[in-house]
C-alpha cells in the first residue's frame, strides 16, 4: 500500500531537513521525501500545519510482563506509546523472571511477536536475577537480540563484576545502561534530601547517591573503554560529571526523563505518590542544570522511565508507594511544552533528544526519516493543547504524574512500518 | 461565636497550610471554650450528636485522651480504634479503614499515624473531617497550638516572642508544627540539636539554626523541651543519653543564665534526667501541667471549627 504525507512541516534532523515536504510511503519503508509529490496513492493524510518526524524511540520502558501483568503488559504498553508517538520501546528486564539468559528472554519474544503493538528492543539484566552477583551470559542473550544490559533499579555495587560486565558488554557490542544508586547512601530514602525532606518529614535521598556512582561507572568505563549510558540524570553534579567525561573523550551518554525536567522537589508539597520515582525530584537548581544539559547535548536523548504501578500500590501512605510515573503518552507534550516552548530547544533538537540520538546510542536502524528505512512516523498538532485525563489513559496503569496538567502539542498519527496504527480522536 | 468565622476547611491537617489570620482565630476559638472546663458541669451540647473517630496507628496515651476528654465535653460521641484491635493488621489500606468509618457516619476522624503524609492522604479520600493528631515527622498542630496558646497566655502576645525548641528536631513533628504557627505569628523560633538531628536546610523553614545550649537560652522568651526518644530508628545515628543530658539537659544552672521570666514547655512525656532535669520540670517556670490542660480547649476548639467547616461545604 501506498500512503503519502502532504504538506507537512518534516522535522528530519538525520538528513538536515525542517521544512514543508512530502512523504510517501510504499509499504513497510519511506519511498521518498520531497516537495509536492504527486503520485497515486491508496491514501493521502494531509499534514498541513502539522509536523512530520520520525516515531520516537524510547530507551527507557517498563513494560512489566511477564511477571506483573497486573501493572502493564506488552499489549496495553505499546498501545500507550503508539498514542504518545513512541514507535519503538526498550523493555527493562525488571520482569518476573528477569531477563538473565536465554529461556526468559526467548519467553518475551514469543509474547512481543504475540502481542506487541510498536517494535519492542530487549534490554537484559547484567546479573543473574538482578541481585549484582553472578554476571548474565552476554554472548548468548546477545544471540537473543537484546540490544542493552542493564539491572535497573539496581546498580551493580560490586565494581569487579561491573568492570567485567563492561568488557563483557564491549566484547559483544552491546550497550550498557547505568542506573547510578549507591544504596547505601540512598538507603530508604524516597524524596530529595534538603528542605522537602525536612518539610515533608520524609527520609531523603542525598544527590551524592547518584552522582557518586556516576562518577564510579564513568571510571570503570574509562578503564574498560567500554561505552556506558546514564539512565534518568536528576542531579546537577552528574550532568557536570558527564559533561566532564564527554570532554576527555569517554564514551559516555545520557538520558534524562520528562518529570525530572517539568517538575522540582516543590512539586511534593502534597504528598502525590505519583510524583514519587526514583532517583526523586530535585531542586530547581537541578533542574535549570538538566534543561542546560539537554541544551548543549551533555544530556543526549529524553527516556520516559515508564514506570506502571496498580492504584493500589500507589493509593498508600508516601513511604510504602511504589516508586515511579508512567510517561509514554505524554513525553512528547511535556518535552514540547518545557523545552520547545521556553525556547530551549528547537523542533529538530528534540526531534534529536527523542528519536535519532537514542538508536544512535541503541545502535539500531530507526529515528530518521531516509529513504528506504522502516516508515515509522509521526504527526504531530504542535501547538494543540489538551489536558491528562486517567480515563484517556492507555497505559494499564493511571499513575501519571502529570494528571490533571495541560500540555502541549499532539500526536494526530502514527504510522508503524507503513501502517497507521493510531490516529488521534480527540476534535478539541 | 459572635465573631464572623473565617474558617472553611473540614479538616485540620497541619499549620503550614494556616494563614496567620486562619491562627488568630483558632486562638480566640480556644478562648472561649476554655472556660467549659473550670465549670462545674464541664460540658457544651456544640457537637452532640456528632461522632468523632479516634483512629490511632501508633500507640498514644496523653494525645488520645485530650482528644476524646476534648469531644466528650462537647458531648460528642466518641470511638477509639488502636491498630492493634482493629482490620489495620489484616492488611486493610488506610483509605479503606477511613472509607469504612465515613460509612458508619461519624463525623471527623482524629488520625494518629506513624508515616508522614497519613492525615493528607487520608484527608483527600474521604468527605468527612479529619484532624491530625501527628503524622510521622511532619506534623502535630494541636500540640503546637496548645504550646502557642499557652505562651499566649503568659506574656499576652505571640509577636516579638524569642522560642527556642531543644531536641531531636530532625524526627519531631511538634517541633515543626511549632515553627510554622510560631514563625507566621510573628515570632523568633530557634532550634537546637546535636547536628545529627537538625534536618538539612531547615534555615529555609525560617528559624535559626544552634547546637549550642547557652546560645538557644540566652535571649528565649520560652524553651520547648522535645522528648528524646533513644528507642526509635536504629538506622539513624543518635547521641549517647547521659551525653546529650551533659550538653543539651535543660537543667536549673542553664536556666540561671537564661531570662528570668523564661518559660519551660515540654510535650511529653517526660524523660526525666535525659533532656530535662526533675527540679525544672516540677520548678517555677514549669507550664508543663497547664499544657495539658490548655490541650482540651485548644482540640475543643479545633473539633468544633472542623465541624463547621464541613457543614459549609
Amino acid at each position: 500500500m501506498k500512503l503519502l504525507i502532504k504538506n507537512g512541516r518534516v522535522v528530519d534532523p538525520a538528513n538536515n531537513i525542517d521544512e514543508i515536504r512530502d512523504v510517501l510511503v510504499d509499504g513497510l519503508k519511506i519511498s521518498k521525501v520531497a516537495k509536492d509529490i504527486n503520485e497515486k496513492v491508496e491514501k493521502i493524510i494531509d499534514a498541513t500545519g502539522k509536523i512530520v518526524m520520525p516515531g520516537i524511540v524510547d530507551m527507557h520502558v517498563h513494560l512489566r510482563e511477564p511477571g506483573r501483568e497486573d501493572k502493564e503488559t506488552i499489549c496495553t504498553g505499546t498501545k500507550a506509546a503508539l498514542k504518545g508517538g513512541v514507535t519503538t520501546v526498550l523493555a527493562m528486564p525488571n520482569t518476573q523472571p528477569a531477563m538473565d539468559c536465554v529461556g526468559s528472554v526467548k519467553l518475551l519474544k514469543d509474547i512481543i511477536k504475540r502481542s506487541a503493538v510498536a517494535n519492542v528492543f530487549i534490554a537484559g539484566s547484567i546479573t543473574k536475577g538482578r541481585l549484582g552477583r553472578e554476571l548474565v551470559d552476554i554472548d548468548k542473550v546477545r544471540k537473543e537480540g537484546v540490544v542493552a544490559i542493564t539491572d535497573d533499579g539496581n546498580s551493580v555495587d560490586d565494581e569487579k563484576i561491573f568492570l567485567k560486565a563492561l568488557k563483557e558488554a564491549k566484547k559483544n557490542k552491546v550497550l550498557v545502561v547505568c542506573h547510578c544508586e549507591d544504596k547505601a547512601l540512598s538507603k530508604n530514602g524516597v524524596v530529595n534530601l534538603g528542605i522537602i525532606s525536612t518539610r515533608l518529614g520524609l527520609r531523603g535521598v542525598s544527590k551524592e547517591a547518584e552522582y557518586k556512582r556516576v562518577e564510579r561507572d564513568i571510571g570503570l568505563a574509562e578503564k574498560a573503554y567500554a561505552p556506558i549510558h546514564i539512565a534518568h540524570v536528576s542531579a546537577k553534579e552528574s550532568v557536570e560529571l558527564i559533561a566532564k567525561a564527554k570532554k576527555k573523550g569517554i564514551k559516555v551518554s545520557a538520558e534524562t526523563a520528562p518529570h525530572y525536567f517539568y517538575y522540582s522537589q516543590d512539586a511534593l508539597s502534597g504528598y502525590d505518590t505519583n510524583l514519587k520515582v526514583n532517583p526523586p525530584l530535585r531542586t530547581k537548581d537541578d533542574v535549570d542544570a538538566l534543561k542546560q544539559g539537554l541544551r548543549d547535548g551533555t544530556i543526549d536523548c529524553i527516556a520516559s522511565d515508564h514506570a506502571p504501578h496498580t492504584e493500589n500500590e500507589k493509593m498508600v501512605e508516601f513511604d510504602r508507594a511504589e516508586f515511579g510515573t508512567i510517561g509514554l503518552e505524554t513525553e512528547l507534550a511535556v518535552s514540547n511544552l518545557e523545552l520547545v516552548g521556553r525556547g530551549l530547544l528547537t523542533w529538530p533538537q528534540l526531534v534529536k533528544k527523542l528519536c535519532v540520538k537514542p538508536a544512535k546510542i541503541l545502535n539500531i536502524d530507526k529515528g530518521m526519516l531516509s529513504k528506504g528505512k522502516d516508515a515509522d512516523i509521526i504527526i504531530v498538532s504542535p501547538e494543540k493543547e489538551w489536558v491528562v485525563d486517567k480515563s484517556s489513559i492507555l497505559s494499564k496503569s493511571k499513575n501519571s504524574c502529570f494528571l490533571g496538567k495541560k500540555l502541549k502539542g499532539m500526536v494526530e498519527y502514527t504510522i508503524l512500518a507503513g501502517k497507521i496504527v493510531y490516529k488521534c480522536t480527540n476534535s478539541s | 461565636m459572635t465573631q464572623k468565622s473565617i474558617w472553611a476547611r473540614k479538616d485540620l491537617l497541619g499549620l503550614e497550610d494556616l494563614s496567620r489570620e486562619e491562627l488568630e482565630f483558632i486562638l480566640t476559638t480556644i478562648d472561649s471554650f476554655k472556660e467549659v472546663s473550670t465549670r462545674d458541669i464541664k460540658k457544651v451540647p456544640a457537637l452532640r450528636g456528632k461522632t468523632v473517630v479516634n483512629l490511632f496507628y501508633e500507640p498514644s496515651t496523653r494525645t488520645r485522651v485530650s482528644f476524646e476528654v476534648a469531644a466528650k465535653r462537647l458531648s460528642a460521641d466518641v470511638i477509639n480504634i488502636v491498630a492493634e484491635s482493629s482490620s489495620i493488621i489484616k492488611g486493610e489500606t488506610l483509605i479503606d479503614t477511613g472509607r469504612n468509618i465515613q460509612a458508619l457516619k461519624a463525623d471527623i476522624i482524629v488520625l494518629r499515624h506513624s508515616f508522614s503524609g497519613a492525615a493528607v492522604l487520608l484527608a483527600r479520600n474521604v468527605d468527612i473531617s479529619v484532624v491530625n493528631a501527628g503524622d510521622g515527622w511532619h506534623e502535630h498542630p494541636t500540640q503546637a497550638l496548645l504550646d502557642i496558646f499557652t505562651l499566649k497566655e503568659k506574656f499576652g502576645r505571640i509577636e516579638g516572642l524569642t522560642v527556642s525548641i531543644v531536641g531531636d528536631i530532625a524526627h519531631s513533628r511538634v517541633a515543626r508544627s511549632n515553627i510554622w504557627g510560631l514563625t507566621k505569628l510573628g515570632a523568633k523560633a530557634i532550634v537546637c540539636a546535636p547536628k545529627m538531628l537538625i534536618p538539612p536546610a531547615i534555615e529555609e523553614m525560617g528559624v535559626t539554626v544552634t547546637s549550642d545550649i547557652e546560645h538557644a537560652l540566652k535571649n528565649a522568651d520560652a524553651v520547648n523541651v522535645l522528648r528524646m526518644q533513644f528507642e526509635r530508628d536504629s538506622q539513624d545515628a543518635f547521641p549517647k543519653q547521659l551525653e546529650y543530658f551533659k550538653n543539651f539537659g535543660i537543667t536549673r544552672e542553664r536556666l540561671e543564665k537564661a531570662k528570668k521570666n523564661i518559660l519551660v514547655m515540654h510535650p511529653g512525656p517526660l524523660n526525666r534526667g535525659i533532656e530535662i532535669a526533675s527540679d525544672v520540670a516540677d520548678g517555677p517556670k514549669s507550664v508543663i501541667l497547664e499544657q495539658v490542660t490548655n490541650g482540651i480547649a485548644v482540640r475543643m476548639a479545633v473539633l468544633f471549627l472542623v465541624a463547621q467547616g464541613r457543614k459549609k461545604k
